[in-house]
């Protein structure tokens, strides 16, 4: 089956500085995608690229198979965009804008999917305010309306909850697999990497205008998360039990927890086996899959405190 | 939900078009009223109290001279204001992406601005004659060509709106087209004199200056007299608008400064 999106050799390049570097990848129909990566990794670029607003150096774009720069007023018709930035026009009211924009997409207002999405978003109280005096979450809400009024059966959501609340973050989230399970394949990007982690089925990582991963999301995080023994200890201790300093086993939390990873390493059981014939007391013990902030982390080869600052 | 929709080629146009009037209307007070009031301004002092005392074409009253001036004058200065605000403050507040992302096509993307420019030009000097005629009555030696020329005007001063849009990097940049260029070109185009009148050398300058032409054929068309034939009027005037029109279908065409 043709693939909703392909990105063929995808490059860009500003004044001489690499964006985007020769990347590949194809999201397939009816996918929720994660396109993810730190500011400056070339994601936006990419997402610009695919909807017109960024011109290609060199490579190519397919949308549903069609070329996005010689049929491009069929495949700007097939996508839905929502930016990143909160684009606006102060002149005119939510209500006008959403028939202005389908009018854009060269489609007739269509008064009930219209109403389905001011209802389905919270917009109906606000539908004749001009743009200027709604709330940022409100602008958000309406920015989605804007991306689906036309109904592509792609959808790019870039950071699309970068800055709003918990209750709206989760109303979009559920608007979005709502989308899905109707059919709109989903591509997105987010800083909040748990919810790319649930949202997303598969994911692709940039970093420096390159992709550094891309797999299904279970498999990412088996591949590169595994899973970690966490001992807490009964008394503290001052160095590795000995047997568990080659498997990559650390003391955190002032000596009385000990932290052993499981890929390859001993198991559960040969761990605690050790400790015991050591006579050292066990407290408790927990497993933890490493999350995709991990993966991440290890991925893009940044600081977690430098991340905790993007947001 | 993804199902396709039925797609209406020239509906993008339309809707652009209906969007970009929309928006002048909306905010009428700056974008008709004001000019109308400036222009019934020039009206009053130079019809109704200097006027009396000049007099520059024979056969004709001062205010009969001066109001096809101020006609144009008010058609070319709201034609540039339109094109201009509305595509450089898209740019400036970033929602031009809106468009950039829809099957809009650079073709019918001029036109809809030029069209909303051109309506907007023409509605305040039709509101300009119609003050006009307060103070004198026009002969309207040539109907079809005055309103030609008008036409031609607005649409010249469209196409430099939109090229001053996308050069402009700030606000100041953008009054710089208005203040130092076409403003000095009104003036000195013949609004308030015949090129005829001036000596040698500066008549001659004047010919230089393409409102004269503009000017002085939408005079000719009015009062059955000017320092131009028509149809150099109208030539010049073409010749211009179409340079226009072509550099600014290819800034837009290849996107410069809209898409990066």
């Amino acid at each position: 089956m043709i693939p909703a999106l392909s990105l063929q050799n995808l490059s860009k390049t500003y004044d001489g500085v690499p964006a985007v570097r020769n990347i590949t990848f194809a999201i397939e129909r009816g996918e929720i995608f994660g396109l993810l990566g730190p500011n400056g990794a070339g994601k936006s670029t990419t997402i610009n690229m695919v909807a017109g607003v960024t011109r290609i150096d060199s490579g190519s774009i397919e949308v549903f198979g069609h070329d996005n720069r010689r049929d491009y007023r069929l495949t700007r018709r097939l996508i839905g965009v929502m930016h990143q930035e909160l684009v606006i026009d102060n002149f005119f009211t939510i209500d006008q804008t959403l028939r202005f924009h389908c009018g854009y997409y060269g489609v007739p207002d269509d008064r009930a999917w219209r109403l389905q999405l001011i209802e389905r978003l919270g917009l109906g109280p606000h539908l004749h305010k001009i743009m200027i005096k709604l709330s940022g979450g409100l602008k958000r809400r309406f920015m989605i309306a804007k991306a689906l009024i036309h109904k592509p059966p792609l959808l790019i959501l870039d950071e699309p909850t970068a800055g709003v609340d918990v209750e709206l973050r989760h109303t979009l989230w559920d608007f979005v697999r709502e989308m899905n399970t109707h059919g709109t394949t989903i591509l997105l990007t987010t800083h909040y990497l748990e919810e790319a982690e649930q949202m997303c089925g598969r994911i692709a990582i940039m970093n420096h205008g390159d992709l550094v991963a891309l797999e299904p999301t279970a498999a990412l995080l088996e591949r590169l998360g595994g899973r970690t023994l966490l001992v807490e200890l009964r008394q503290p201790l001052v160095a590795l039990p000995p047997g568990l300093e080659r498997c990559g086993a650390r003391l955190a939390g002032s000596g009385s927890r000990l932290e052993v990873p499981m890929n390859g390493g001993p198991d559960a059981g040969e761990v605690l086996g050790l400790l015991c014939s050591q006579g050292i007391a066990v407290a408790d013990i927990e497993t933890r899959r490493a999350g995709l902030e991990e993966v991440f982390l290890k991925l893009t080869g940044i600081g977690r405190r430098e991340r905790e600052g993007e947001r | 939900m993804s199902e396709q929709r039925r797609f209406i080629p020239w509906l993008p146009f339309v809707t652009l078009l209906q969007k970009e009037v929309r928006r002048f209307w909306r905010v009428a007070s700056q974008t008709l009223l004001t000019p109308i009031i400036t222009a019934s301004l020039y009206l009053f002092v130079f019809g109704a109290t200097l006027g009396e005392r000049i007099s520059v074409l024979p056969g004709f009253s001062y205010a009969q001279f001066v109001i096809p001036g101020l006609i144009l004058m008010g058609v070319i200065n709201n034609a540039f204001a339109n094109t201009s605000s509305s595509l450089f403050m898209s740019r400036y507040l970033g929602n031009i992406v809106d468009l950039l992302v829809t099957p809009v096509t650079p073709a019918q993307f001029i036109l809809a601005y030029t069209l909303a420019a051109m309506i907007r030009g023409l509605l305040v000097g039709v509101a300009v004659w119609g003050i006009s005629l307060f103070f004198a009555e026009l002969p309207w030696a040539n109907p079809p060509a005055a309103i030609g020329m008008a036409a031609l005007a607005s649409f010249l001063f469209a196409q430099f709106g939109l090229i001053a849009a996308i050069y402009s990097s700030n606000f100041d940049s953008l009054s710089m087209y208005s203040n130092f260029i076409l403003l000095p070109l009104i003036y000195l185009g013949g609004v308030f004199y015949p090129i005829s009148i001036l000596p040698p050398p500066w008549a001659g300058l004047s010919h230089l200056n393409p409102l004269f032409y503009l000017i002085d054929g939408f005079r000719h068309a009015i009062l059955g007299v000017g320092d131009l034939s028509l149809s150099i009027a109208f030539g010049v005037g073409i010749l211009l608008a179409s340079g226009l029109f072509g550099w600014a279908a290819l800034l837009i065409g290849k996107g410069y400064r809209l898409r990066s």
